[in-house]
């Protein structure tokens, strides 16, 4: 467990909601804080190189995109940002992933307090099956958060923009919900831990499109209080609600016939999809593959 | 295809086409098939229901009462199943008590805590074979260790041959099958669930005790009950950890005393009937059968309820 001095900027709720959003209007030469950085990150699953040598740094209170075709690594690098590769017994990282310049990956680091920071949104909306109230009021309680549970429920479904859909029925199960519903109280439980981070891998996948505009505008909302990094498929979707995207592609190995992942280029959104650098990144949002 | 110029052909075509074709001639007779042997399963079970209900009626139906009180006797016409009943609930209860929480715990460190590499692959297949193994061969183990080498512990009196060996051994009988099953249940838990649970900070014992093992228990239950079931039904193994097959003298009124002593067990009882000549032993024995297909059918009813109970809450 790392103690919390060891953190160059420890999170704290109260002095990030007085920060004013982070203006992208002029290219700004001023250094950005920043949040994570990743250099020369490889990950194998067993002896295969899922992705390799990305090097990546993500701003406090931007969005952050990643996208790519499938099998691009963009997930698996996602998941590297708050340990939760962990949780496959053959994944295997090198590299580094620095967090407010704190190494996740240094063996004195403990995964539950990274996650305690940094939350998740997944792909498939994932409730527990207990009711929209404990679903939301888990991670405070694990987490030993004293003070009014009510009023912490009441601040992430507002945050998340399901109060009022809800608040009648906080004692429902959380399973009785709409697909977006469900993953609006994902994003309320995830931010109910008061992280600083969120990462949502493909929270809009499983969506409809007007469930998935409602997703992207919350982010948009709730983008001031925390960093957001979304892995997306849908190119519109990066385009729309990010404010740097990251573009990774895959590569064969000729000798194995395995596809490895790797980072292209990362700029801002606006510049990656009017005037990218790199050629494979031009191909790929202007539609001609992937 | 020929071009076809007419809607009132083009109809015709599609109506011959829509209604003619292969019909799934296979898939039908599978089909049949299925439900043959499904019916064939059930009526096999109707038939040996009826034959032993019908074969202790004489018995059922005349002195069930004293039929559950009395104990073994000399003469069939005033034997019971009250020693036998007393038996195999304290060595089910036993069984329980030990194969439960000790197998859940070996399941959970298997599924949720070690690791998924060739160890742990050795482990898993050595104990599905474990569970294969015939259930005289852990007589003989029940017979080493509970009886003989710690004699002095499960029986004093009795030497060692008593309900507390009974239920060891009748535990370890049933210890893989619990293991498998609560590791399946565990198994079949969405991945989905312990990424909430560790998505929002939760060590893996909060994931483990919050999420997986709430989700798994209605399959765990069902499975260790069913494993029960198998375990109350075993009379090998109790024959040579030393069931009597005779009469019990151990407390005032012919009942098992302590648990340290000397005991017998409903198919033990089943077993020894089913030896001795005559229509009016082969009516008794029948009507033990039944009696013990009745505590068999309570346990499996319990872990129902219970199991419904658990779902209940999963939602």
């Amino acid at each position: 467990m790392v103690p919390d001095t060891n953190l160059t900027e420890p999170p704290n709720l109260d002095e990030r909601i007085d920060v004013t959003p982070a203006v992208v209007v002029s290219p700004d030469p001023a250094p950005k804080d920043v949040v994570f950085d990743v250099t020369d990150l490889s990950v194998y699953y067993g002896d295969f190189q899922a992705v390799r040598d990305v090097n990546v740094q993500i701003n406090r209170h931007e969005i952050t995109a990643f996208i790519g075709p499938s099998g691009c690594g963009k997930t698996t690098v996602l998941r590297c940002l708050n340990r939760m590769n962990d949780l496959i017994d053959i994944a295997r990282v090198e590299g580094q992933v620095r967090y407010h310049g704190v190494d996740l990956y240094d063996r004195e680091v403990n995964p539950v307090e990274v996650r305690r920071r940094i939350g998740m949104v997944f792909q498939k909306p994932n409730p527990f099956p207990k009711s929209i109230y404990d679903n939301v009021a888990y991670g405070p309680r694990i987490a030993g958060v004293k003070g009014n549970m009510d009023d912490i429920v009441e601040r992430a479904l507002r945050s998340a923009g399901l109060w009022d859909e809800v608040k009648s029925r906080l004692k429902a199960s959380g399973l009785g919900l709409s697909g977006g519903q469900q993953q609006r109280l994902c994003i309320a439980r995830a931010i109910a831990t008061d992280p600083e981070v969120l990462l949502m891998d493909e929270p809009c996948s499983a969506l409809d499109p007007i469930a998935t505009a409602r997703i992207e505008d919350l982010m948009q909302e709730i983008k001031d209080k925390f960093t957001i990094v979304i892995v997306t498929h849908n190119m519109q979707q990066a385009a729309r609600v990010s404010d740097r995207t990251a573009f990774f592609t895959t590569e064969v190995n000729p000798e194995s016939d395995t596809r490895t992942g790797l980072l292209v280029e990362v700029d801002s959104t606006d510049q990656m999809f009017s005037n990218p650098t790199d050629e494979r990144t031009e191909n790929y949002v202007t539609g001609r593959f992937g | 295809m020929s071009v076809i110029s007419s809607p009132l052909s083009v109809a015709e075509s599609v109506r011959d086409q829509l209604k003619s074709g292969k019909r799934d001639a296979q898939g039908r007779s599978f089909s049949l098939l299925l439900q043959l042997s499904l019916a064939l399963s059930i009526l096999i079970l109707l038939v040996l229901l009826y034959d032993v209900v019908t074969g202790g009626w004489s018995v059922l139906g005349t002195r069930l009462e004293d039929f559950l009180a009395a104990p073994m006797r000399s003469q069939a016409a005033d034997s019971g199943v009250a020693q036998g009943i007393r038996g195999t609930f304290f060595i089910g209860l036993f069984t329980v008590v030990i194969s439960f929480p000790m197998g859940v715990a070996a399941a959970i460190y298997l599924e949720e805590y070690g690791g998924k590499g060739r160890l742990a692959r050795f482990i898993d297949i050595n104990i599905r074979n474990l569970a294969g193994v015939p259930s005289v061969v852990y007589g003989i183990l029940g017979l080493t260790i509970f009886v003989k080498a710690m004699g002095d512990f499960t029986g004093p009196n009795s030497n060692g041959r008593s309900v507390v060996a009974a239920g060891l051994t009748l535990a370890v009988l049933v210890l893989p099958i619990v293991i498998i099953t609560a590791a399946e249940a565990l198994r079949a838990v969405p991945q989905g669930l312990r990424e909430a649970g560790y998505g929002v900070g939760a060590t893996r014992w909060e994931v483990t005790r919050h999420h997986v093992l709430p989700y798994a228990a209605p399959g765990i239950l069902t499975g260790t009950v069913l494993a029960l079931a198998r375990a109350l039904g075993e009379a090998a193994p109790l024959i040579l950890v030393g069931a009597t097959t005779g009469f019990l003298t151990g407390g005032s009124s012919y009942q098992i005393g302590a648990l340290t002593e000397r005991f017998t067990a409903l198919p033990i009882i089943i077993a020894t009937w089913a030896g001795r000549p005559g229509d009016d032993w082969e009516a008794v024995t029948a009507a033990a059968i039944v009696v013990l297909l009745g505590v068999v059918l309570l346990a499996n009813t319990a872990a129902i309820l219970l199991r419904n109970r658990f779902e209940k809450t999963r939602k």
